[in-house]
This record gives structure tokens, sequence and C-alpha cells, in this order.
């Protein structure tokens, strides 16, 4: 795999003094979805404006597609698109000529075509005609993909692009960016909906207080962090749970006819056997066991904690 | 060079002039009417010839001036500040431009619009005075040079605003009171001596001088300092621009 982005020693104080990139190294490769995880002023907008073009950096460098993205500015930003995290557009232009300007922004001849594709892709071809001010929020954050896609970028930055937008536009963007992986387009998304990093990407990298905590591919995210939930299903209720199972720390499920245990997956031992056999011991009767993976929200509010404390 | 660039702002930029066409249009011709109606016939009636013309022509140059600077720098001003405003600035300070590219597109337009402004009010003027010029090529070359100049100065201010009222303050409160005390409705001539020096340092004097040499072959001040002047300023507007860009001042955090 070769690294399409690679950030290096990057730091960045804006003028308040504030130091909103403490060193950060990142190579992103090419074709991959990576998602950036972190809480609100974490610098995860900052990074991507510096990358962009939009913040100089402090110290420290970039290259994008072996561009340096101060020196090759041109060679580096053709082959970005950029989704911003706010809405901005012109008020009174049409959806299709505030799309065509972006391609023409970038030096790109012009292609009715191809935007009429990207139109069509992302539901905005009935609105064509329609001026950017009339659009639902959910609408406008389409014409903004849109318009990243407009120039036919190798690289895409999604800056939490489905924050405020609803559950069927949400569905849609992961569609357009499973489509637009397809194709061999970077992905760089950030977001709040962990859920999200979990439903489409590869690489998650979490972000806090300026650093980057580390990058790591998803599934191997998981299971190094990953706790489990083995959920027990009894016949009978208990009315509590037997002193002799203390040393488990069970929890009653939602009524009182299941028992939860939690246990790290890669623990030397589980303790699972052990449970099981002093359950029947005690007289308890078991129907089923399942056991289920703690989602990535939970392996995130543990790391943040963690470089908190 | 990114040629397609300057090619889609220009054209994003003369969109919003034509869809406001009308207004753009009725608005000067309203006003140098009007100019014409209170200076040209009712005052411009009791007052003796200027340099040998009557008032009323002698003041077009200076009326065309007037318009096309004001107009030169709002439309320079705006064109940028809007974006900056609303936010959609993001997408021109990632896109693979230069600080040429960029003010070749936006002050472009406003040119062009100023350009067009001071044709209509020349072509309004017309119906008022007999008017003859002297020195056409001139005095389109003057005109041109104001139009690109003033906007560049509006696309400065247009940067440097961080609120609509900076926007204003500028050119209300220099440019306007610069370019009535810089001649357009008097001669040099007509000032005591002191004021003559004082009025030197005002830069408008060279433009309107100059244009006004280009209409009638006489002017207060030699046209090659006029063609100097403007020729300077220009220049100066488009360094200052260059160094904003290099350094991102007020652009770029
Ligand atoms: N233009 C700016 N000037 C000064 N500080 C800023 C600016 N933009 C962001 N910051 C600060 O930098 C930090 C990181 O912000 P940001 O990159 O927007 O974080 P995130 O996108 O992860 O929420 C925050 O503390 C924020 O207040
Ligand atoms: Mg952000």
């Amino acid at each position: 795999m070769t690294a399409i982005v690679s950030i290096k020693g990057l730091r960045k104080a804006y003028a308040s003094g504030m130091e909103a990139l403490k060193g950060v190294d990142l190579d992103i490769e090419e074709g991959e979805i990576l998602a950036l995880l972190g809480p609100n002023g974490a610098g995860k907008t900052t990074l991507i404006s510096t990358i962009c073009g939009i913040t100089m950096p402090t110290s420290g460098s970039i290259t994008v597609g072996g561009h340096d993205t101060l020196k090759g500015y041109r060679g580096a930003r053709q082959l970005i698109g950029l989704v911003p995290q706010e809405i901005s557009l012109e008020p009174f232009e049409t959806v299709w000529s505030s799309v065509s300007f972006s391609r023409g922004l970038f030096g790109k001849r012009r292609d009715d075509a191809k935007i009429e594709a990207i139109l069509r892709q992302l539901s905005l071809w009935d609105k064509r005609d329609a001026k950017t001010m009339e659009l639902s929020g959910g609408m406008k954050r389409r014409v903004l993909i849109a318009k990243a896609l407009s120039h036919e970028p190798r690289v895409l930055f999604l800056d939490e692009p489905t924050a405020g937008v609803d559950v069927e536009l949400r569905k849609d963007m992961w569609e357009t960016v499973a489509q637009l992986k397809a194709d061999g387009v970077t992905i760089i998304l950030t977001t709040h909906y962990i859920e999200e990093a979990e439903a489409i990407a590869d690489r998650v990298g979490v972000i806090s207080g300026g650093r980057l905590l580390l990058v790591e591919e998803k599934a191997a995210l998981m299971q190094r962090m990953g706790r489990k939930t083995l959920s027990i299903e009894l016949t009978e209720p208990l009315e509590e749970i037997p002193d002799s199972l203390g040393l488990y720390d069970l929890e009653f499920g939602p009524d009182k006819t299941s028992l939860l245990y939690t246990y790290d997956r890669n623990a030397e031992r589980t303790g699972i056997a052990r449970l099981i056999g002093d359950l029947t011991e005690a007289g308890i009767v078991l129907s089923d066991i399942a056991t289920s993976q703690s989602s990535l929200e939970e392996i995130f509010v543990g790391l943040v904690k963690e470089d908190g404390a | 060079m990114n040629a397609g660039a300057i090619w889609a702002i220009y054209r994003f930029e003369m969109a919003r002039f034509f869809r406001t066409m009308t207004q753009s249009f009725i608005s000067p011709v309203i006003s140098t009417s009007l100019y014409f109606v209170i200076f040209g016939t009712a005052i411009g009636s009791r007052i003796e010839e200027v340099d040998g013309l009557s008032y009323g022509a002698f003041i077009v140059p200076g009326l065309i001036m007037l318009s096309v600077i004001q107009q030169a720098i709002s439309n320079g001003s705006f064109g940028i500040y809007f974006p900056k405003f609303i936010g959609t600035i993001y997408e021109l300070l990632s896109a693979p431009v230069n600080f040429l590219e960029i003010v070749a597109g936006y002050v472009g337009a406003a040119a062009t619009k100023a350009l067009f402004i001071g044709l209509v009010i020349l072509g309004t003027a017309a119906f008022f005075v007999d008017l003859s010029i002297a020195h056409p090529v001139a005095m389109i070359a003057f005109l041109l040079l104001t139009c690109l100049s003033f906007s560049l100065l509006g696309f400065i201010i247009g940067i440097w605003a961080g609120n609509f009222e900076q926007l204003q303050i500028v050119p209300l409160l220099i440019v306007t009171p610069l370019v009535f005390l810089g001649g357009a409705f008097y001669s040099l001539s007509m000032l005591p001596p002191i004021w003559q020096t004082i009025t030197l340092f005002n830069p408008v004097v060279y433009l309107i001088s100059g244009f006004r040499w280009a209409f009638f072959d006489q002017a207060d001040l030699p046209i090659l300092l006029s063609l100097f002047a403007i020729t300077g300023f220009t220049a100066g507007c488009l360094g200052f621009v260059w160094w904003i860009f290099r350094t991102g001042w007020r652009l770029r955090d």
C-alpha cells in the first residue's frame, strides 16, 4: 500500500496561542476509508483544514499524492475534494451553477454529463434549478458533497458529514461513500457518530487534545480494546444473585431472568467455563447464552478517558 | 495557469450582476440625470464657462469618474467579502489557484461592471450636453485603468473588512470625499493657491485631470503625470494583494 496523504510532525498553533495540533504523524493509504474520531475541539477540523490549504501549518509537512501542500499546492489540491463541517453555500445560486462553479474553479473542462451523474447519484437532479437557499439542511449537505466531487478528486475529506442529518440521508451518504471507495477514492471522514466509523471505515484514528492517540484497523482496534458481554438466559427468575457468585461481578439483564457477565476477550482466562460451573452448582438452570461485542463508542470513551488521566 | 478558474470566477460574478441588471442599469442613469439637472442646468446656468467649456460638459469626466470609482470599489469589495461572510471562501482557499487567478476573476468582473456603468453614464451624459472626445483611445485607457485599480482597492477592502460596517466605511469616509475634492466639479485653477498645493496629495486629482484631458485636450496637470499616477496606484494595489495572499492576512488562519 502506498500513502496518498502523508503527514509528518504537523503542529498548528492559532494566532490566539491555542495549540490545536501538537505534532501529528499520519499516513493515509490510497483507497482506504479512514474515520477520525474525537471529541469536540480535538483538532479534527484543524487537521483537515491544514491539509486542504485553508489554514497554514505552524511546522511539519504534508504531502498529497507526493505533492507538498505548500510548495506544490496546485498538484496537491487538484487531488482533494473537501466537504466542510459548516454548511456554506451561495444562497442565490442554483444547485447546478454552484456545482459547475466548483468544477471550473479546479480547472476542469466543463462536463455536463459528469455533473448530471453526480447530481443524480446524490438525489439532487430534481433540485438542479432550485436556489440553494430553498433547500433543506440535508439537501444543502448533499450539494456540498456534489461540489466536492465535481472535479473528480482522488482524496475526499468529509468533516462530520452526517451531523444533524436524518437517518435516510445518512444511509444514502454511506452508500455514496461505498460507491466512491469502489471507484478507488480515498476517504477521510470525521464523525461524532461512532456507528458511522463502525459501519464504513477500514481504519479508525482517535484524536484528542491535538494528538493522534492511535490509528488502527477497525477490526484490530475492536479486538484489542474489545470487551465482550456474555448474557445468560435463565429458565426461572432469580430474586438475587447468590453470594457464591460474588467474584464475577454479575449484573441483572433487563429483567431478572437474565444475567450479564462482562469479560475481556483477550484475557488469558475469560472465566466463562468456571462461571457456568459455579452457576450450575448454585442450582441455577440456564436456557440460553449469547455474547456481544462492545461498540467502538465504548472503546473510544475508554481511550479518551485514559488520555485525560 | 488555471485559466479555467479565472473564467469560472468571472462568470459566476457576472451572473450575479446580470441577475440584478435592471437595478445596476437604472440607478446610475437616474443619479447621473439628477446631477445634470442640478449641477449642469440649475446651478450650471449661473456658472460661467470653465476652461472654455460649458459647465455641463466640464463635469462629465468627473461625474463618470465619481460613479466608476464608487462602483468599482463596491463591486470589488463585495465580490470577495461575501464569500468570506457566508463561508464559501473555503472553496477558494482550497482550490488549485494562485492569487493572480483569484484576483483576475474577482477584480476582472468588478472592473467589467464598473466599466459598463461608466459607459452607461457616458451615454446618459450625451443626452444632456454636446460631447466630443478628443482622445478616444486615451479616454478608454483611463477608464479601464480606473475600473481596474479601484476594483483592486475594493478587493483589498473586502479582504480587510470584518463586518458590513467596515465594508462601507472606507468608501464613505475616504474615497467619496477624495473624489468630490478631486476636481470632479471644479477646476484646480478655481482654488486658492494653498489648496491647489494640498490638492496635489489627492490621487484622484490626477485621474480626473487625465480623464478630462482625454475628453477636452486640456487638463490641470500634465497627462504623463496622470498616467504615471494611475499606473503606480494600480501596481501598489497589486503588490498589496500579492502580500495578502503570501501571508494569508485576514484570509488564512
Ligand atoms: N480559527 C481559530 N482560531 C483559534 N482557535 C481555533 C480556531 N479554530 C479552532 N480553534 C481551536 O482549536 C481547537 C481544535 O478545534 P477544531 O479543529 O475545530 O476541533 P474539532 O473539529 O475536532 O471539533 C479548539 O480548541 C478550537 O477552539
Ligand atoms: Mg470540527
